[in-house]
């Protein structure tokens, strides 16, 4: 994705984290970085994932994500429990620079406190940080 | 003096003009007074080369070397032959200068020889993925439990007694910083007690670590250690003497997950125990945790093959307190050499050389074991280093050897209380039957004359 | 010159192939001394017998000395060319050292040669122990260590062993942000906390916060100092003070040590442990990336802790001439933290060290930095008169023996990187500088030219410089898309990480 591009319909965390709750799935949310976090890195060549049933929580790194000079930990906007990691991932790292809102997630996480996203911000919230 | 600087008096003045400084000495005005050096350096003033050649030569011929003695002296580093284009190769500007290749488009050269040597290394140990080259083969070890820690967080590793013991040595130092309990294995004949390495396993062992020969040159069953290993999901460490590996089966296909060593023996010299380079190799899943450089292969922007360090992120100038290990570069001097001599020996000539090593350990191991008052220490299968027994005092024996030119081994009570009477004896290409004859001759003369100076010292 | 003709250089049209690919079966060069002994079979039992021989190449010597010949001639050298990698101290080699360490008396001797038929060895390093104590202003020595990571190890290992004997137990180490990586991996090693401590305006330790975060869980204080900006910290006194008031210890990086000799030693500074790096400061030959050796020297208070084995020297009782030997600090009893690797350490590097001290004495290692220091500080005003604004020196308005430049005005004002000028210099046949580290400085390019080099070299590498940016200022593709001529151009490094293949398939 060569354009910057923040869609509406995520919340976002100050740490460059994105989540979308799940409307078919209350409770649930997937997670993955922004536009500017995987521009601010370069090519991602190695996400490692965490295993799925392990808990994440609110403003601390659950992953790692690697460009060819750089690693970066992955926050977690929310708190909750992986359900589903994308398991693609590891044979196309770059679907994170080519793709971060789409093929680019990283987990699934059902969350501890469906409430706690009411902290987190909207696109313009998070436009206006960067 | 005798330096190597070239700044004229007409130099000085314009590079100082164009600093905008009086002197050189301004320059450093940044030092605190309270902090400076008031007085010369005191030590001795320089020499032409000429002077500094012969002081050199003066102390090399303080030393009694391999060339002036005919050596059966081996415990981790041995008195191989180094093949003339070793030196030739290893003096060349173009690998001897530079420094590691962060410039990939001007170090093809030396990031293909890094390529190569793990190709060669991971030939050997029967292991998919080799780093670079560590500094040397005790710490390599160390390093081999740094990799296990980091894989499994386990508190405790297991050590057979028969490791190198500066490699256990090495590994007691490092292992208060990654705050692992490190517990030794005793022997038992010889080898790595097999009853007592399967009391010690549990679920809490991080890596159970051996050595193959062990260090009394003896056989170890590396697959069963492994097994057992693997049974509580502990990574198996193998320490592997390279030039054995032409006849010995690879330790890849013995379940050993990681293999490590000293490769001194791979073309490089004695120097007095270094310069030298240890190999680090391991399975495919534990890529990422590796310590020290990697090279891999890839295409520049015209699609042309080419070599890069690769997997970078593991190293300490990115992932600062949390990388892999915090070792800088690799030993690629040493490596060349390494690789080099891999190439030179080839596909036939490590097994030619393993076989020679082999018949010769034996010859030498019945020829000695059959002199009056010499023993075999233990009676397992060697390779080129076996472990005696003298009935005679070990550092008297020595010296008497050495007295008629031969230096007949390792005295084992250096390292090992329980074999103050033990001599490990190393072969290598150099050492001919009739070396091995006339070291029958000395030890066996001398083994005698300390046993009648014992017994007449007693009948006085 | 060639640019973007796409003219290819000979190299550029030929192939990589690795020994792997070349020979044929049956090729040898090796060969096997006759079996004089009788031979005998079964002497290893089957299951330990390698089934399938390690598929090593089968290759003639002509075969192997043109391969390496030819790969040596893809790799950029000093004896070459200017060379001036920051923080490397890429400095002049001589061959005299070569010569001397090939000696057999030396490169022949085996490690665990009786130290009474080793003399010429153990005085060699004796004598290099008490001259790296006189340079360190530290009085006892270790050469131990491999490397200058292995001596930081070695370090803040004997911090833990310091104050582990006085009971107290501390879990911190602190660094400042500009510090080599080596340092943090270090801490986290030796199993410290790392606690970073900031800059300040002037690019040396921020004394307020060092004295915030200094309390009696701190350990150590791992310092560089001329540091990696090429900035002798005016602060060093106040620093010690507050590191030795928590009771905490003051370790050295020597990687720039080839700044200050005859001027300042790191124990007059009030340092505890100091590392030197022989492949910097002492010449050994950076050889592709090792071998180094990285020695420590310390304080009094730390020495009962030092590495073992030792080189002691022994006084005649009879007026004789002293001898040396190796101890071991016994069993048992001792406050030793151990052995760091086997033997004695890289000896065949303490005879190069130990040649290049000899040849130059205290006088000519004072001359050494007093020459790297001029040769940097007139590299850069050449620098700032050139392209000063383009390129604008990152801390102060002088340096030590190395400078910090920044590159964020060329990525700004041109749009090409620090990577594309160092890539590009590749095409006038120069090395790059140390490119993005320090850390601290954005877009950092930083320059050590040590005292080998020539002022017209120095002159030409300026004007090259200018030229790559006046080049840039008309088109900055030509940067970009650099190097043009070298044996290949830039390499696909994502994609070799994401699909590792680190050997050559067979």
């Amino acid at each position: 994705m060569a354009d910057p591009s923040y869609p509406d319909d995520l919340l976002y965390h100050p740490d460059h984290d994105w989540a979308r709750l799940d409307p078919a799935q209350p409770g649930v949310a997937t997670f993955g970085i922004t536009w500017f976090a995987q521009d601010a890195l370069g090519e991602v060549v190695f996400f490692d994932p965490p295993d799925v049933g392990s808990s994440v929580t609110a403003g601390e790194f659950y992953a790692e994500v690697e460009s060819v000079k750089a690693v970066s930990d992955v926050i977690a906007p929310l708190t909750g429990e992986i359900v589903e990691v994308n398991t693609a991932l590891a044979d196309a790292p770059e679907a994170i620079n080519d793709d971060p809102y789409g093929a680019g997630w990283m987990v699934r996480v059902k969350l501890a406190d469906p409430a706690e996203a009411d902290g987190l911000m909207d696109s313009d919230a998070y436009v206006g940080t960067l | 003096m005798a330096g190597y600087t070239a700044v004229t008096a007409e130099d000085l003045a314009i590079m100082l003009d164009a600093i905008g400084v009086g002197s050189i000495e301004e320059l450093f005005d940044a030092i605190p007074a309270g902090v400076r050096l008031d007085r010369p350096i005191d030590l001795p003033p320089g020499e032409p080369e000429q002077a500094v050649y012969a002081e050199l030569r003066r102390l090399a011929q303080r030393n009694v070397s391999a060339e002036d003695e005919i050596t059966f002296l081996g415990a981790g580093m041995y008195d191989h032959y180094v093949p003339s284009i070793i030196d030739m190769l290893m003096s060349r500007s173009e690998f001897l200068t530079p420094y590691t290749p962060y410039q990939p488009e001007v170090s093809q050269g030396g990031l293909q020889v890094m390529f190569e040597y793990q190709t060669a290394i991971s030939e050997l140990t029967g292991l998919p993925v080799s780093n670079a080259s560590l500094y040397e083969g005790p710490s390599a070890v160390a390093a081999a439990a740094y990799l296990a820690k980091l894989v499994n967080g386990r508190p405790r590793v297991l050590v057979g007694r028969g490791v190198h013991p500066h490699s256990r040595a090495t590994l007691e130092t490092l292992a208060v910083g990654y705050g692992t309990e490190v517990v030794e294995i005793g022997l038992d004949d010889g080898v790595t007690d097999l009853d007592a390495l399967h009391d010690a396993l549990s679920d809490d062992v991080s890596a159970v670590i051996v050595q193959q020969p062990n260090f009394l040159g003896a056989l170890e069953d590396v697959q069963a250690i492994a097994d057992a290993a693997r049974e509580h999901g502990a990574v198996t460490v193998c320490a592997a003497d390279p030039l054995t590996l032409g006849v010995l089966e690879a330790p890849g296909n013995q379940g050993v997950d990681v293999c490590v060593g000293e490769g001194q023996s791979l073309g490089n010299r004695l120097d007095f125990g270094g310069p030298s380079f240890g190999f680090f190799a391991a399975t495919e899943k534990h890529i990422r945790s590796m310590p020290g450089r990697i090279a891999g292969e890839t295409t520049d922007v015209d699609g042309r093959r080419g070599f890069v360090l690769t997997l970078q992120t593991r190293e300490q100038h990115i992932r600062r307190e949390r990388a892999t290990s915090n070792i800088c570069t690799s030993q690629a001097l040493n490596a060349l050499a390494g690789v080099v001599y891999l190439s030179w020996l080839g596909r036939r000539g490590i097994v030619e050389l393993g076989e020679l090593m082999l018949q010769r350990a034996h010859y030498a191991r019945e020829t000695l074991a059959a002199l009056d008052g010499v023993g075999k220490l233990h009676d397992r299968p060697v390779v080129r280093e076996f472990a005696l027994r003298l009935d005679a005092d070990v550092d008297r024996v020595l010296e008497r050897c050495a007295a008629a030119g031969v230096n007949a081994g390792y005295a084992l009570g250096r390292s090992y209380d329980e074999y103050a009477d033990g001599l490990l004896v190393a072969i290598t290409e150099q050492r001919s039957r009739a070396d091995i004859d006339r070291l029958a001759d000395v030890l066996g003369a001398a083994v005698a004359a300390e046993r009648a100076g014992a017994a007449a010292e007693v009948a006085v | 010159m060639s640019t973007s003709d796409g003219a290819q250089t000979s190299q550029q049209r030929e192939r990589a192939t690795t020994i792997f690919e070349k020979g044929a079966p049956g090729r040898r060069a090796f060969r096997a001394p006759d079996l004089d002994v009788p031979q005998v079979d079964g002497l290893i039992p089957e299951a330990q017998r390698r089934a399938q021989p390690p598929r090593l190449p089968e290759v003639g010597e002509p075969e192997i000395v043109r391969h390496y010949v030819n790969l040596s001639k893809r790799n950029f050298d000093l004896d070459s060319g200017f060379y001036p990698l920051g923080s490397c101290t890429m400095k002049h080699n001589p061959r005299l050292h070569e010569r001397v360490a090939a000696l057999p008396g030396h490169a022949r001797l085996h490690p665990l040669q009786d130290p009474r038929r080793a003399q010429g060895a153990l005085e060699l390093m004796f004598d290099l122990q008490q001259s790296l104590a006189e340079i360190a202003g530290l009085p006892h020595v270790s050469l131990q260590p491999s490397a200058g990571s292995h001596g930081e190890l070695a370090g803040v290992l004997l911090t833990r062993a310091y104050h582990g004997d006085r009971g107290e137990q501390r879990t911190k180490v602190l660094a400042p942000d500009s510090s080599h990586g080596t340092n943090p991996a270090t801490v986290t090693m030796a199993g410290y906390e790392l606690v970073k401590v900031a800059l300040d305006r002037a690019g040396g330790v921020d004394v307020d916060d060092l004295r915030a975060k200094a309390d009696e869980s701190v350990a150590c204080l791992m310092l560089t100092n001329p540091s990696t900006l090429g900035i002798f910290d005016p602060n060093i006194e106040q620093i010690a003070d507050i590191v030795h008031g928590v009771g905490a210890t003051l370790y050295y990086d020597g990687a720039n040590l080839n700044a200050i000799m005859g001027y300042s030693r790191p124990g007059d500074m009030g340092f505890d442990i100091v590392h030197f790096n022989l492949h910097k400061t002492f010449t050994q030959p950076h050889g592709g990336g090792g071998p180094g050796a990285g020695p420590i020297a310390v304080s009094d208070r730390i020495e009962p802790y030092l590495p073992r084995p030792q080189v002691v020297r022994r006084e005649s009782e009879n007026g004789g001439r002293p001898t040396f030997d190796l101890d071991d600090g016994g069993r048992g009893d001792s406050k030793s933290i151990g052995r760091l690797r086997g033997f004695q350490g890289n000896y065949g590097v303490f005879v190069r060290t130990y040649a290049y001290i000899r040849s130059l004495g205290g006088e000519g290692l004072q001359d050494v930095s007093e020459v790297s220091v001029l040769n940097a500080n007139y590299l850069l005003a050449r620098l700032r008169e050139k392209v000063g604004d383009r390129l604008p020196l990152a801390f102060g308005e002088r340096c030590m023996h190395e400078f910090v430049l920044s590159g964020a005005p060329i990525k700004k004002e041109l749009g090409i990187r620090t990577l594309d000028l160092a890539k590009r210099l590749l095409d006038h046949g120069f090395h790059p500088p140390t490119v993005y580290f320090p850390l601290v400085v954005d877009e950092a390019l930083l320059i050590e030219p040590t005292e080998t080099e020539t002022r017209e070299t120095l002159d030409a590498f300026a004007d090259a410089i200018a030229q790559i940016v006046a080049e840039a200022e008309e088109d900055p593709q030509i940067a970009r898309n650099a190097p043009y001529t070298t044996p290949v151009r830039r390499l696909d490094e994502a994609g070799a990480a994401k699909r590792p293949r680190v050997r050559q398939e067979l």
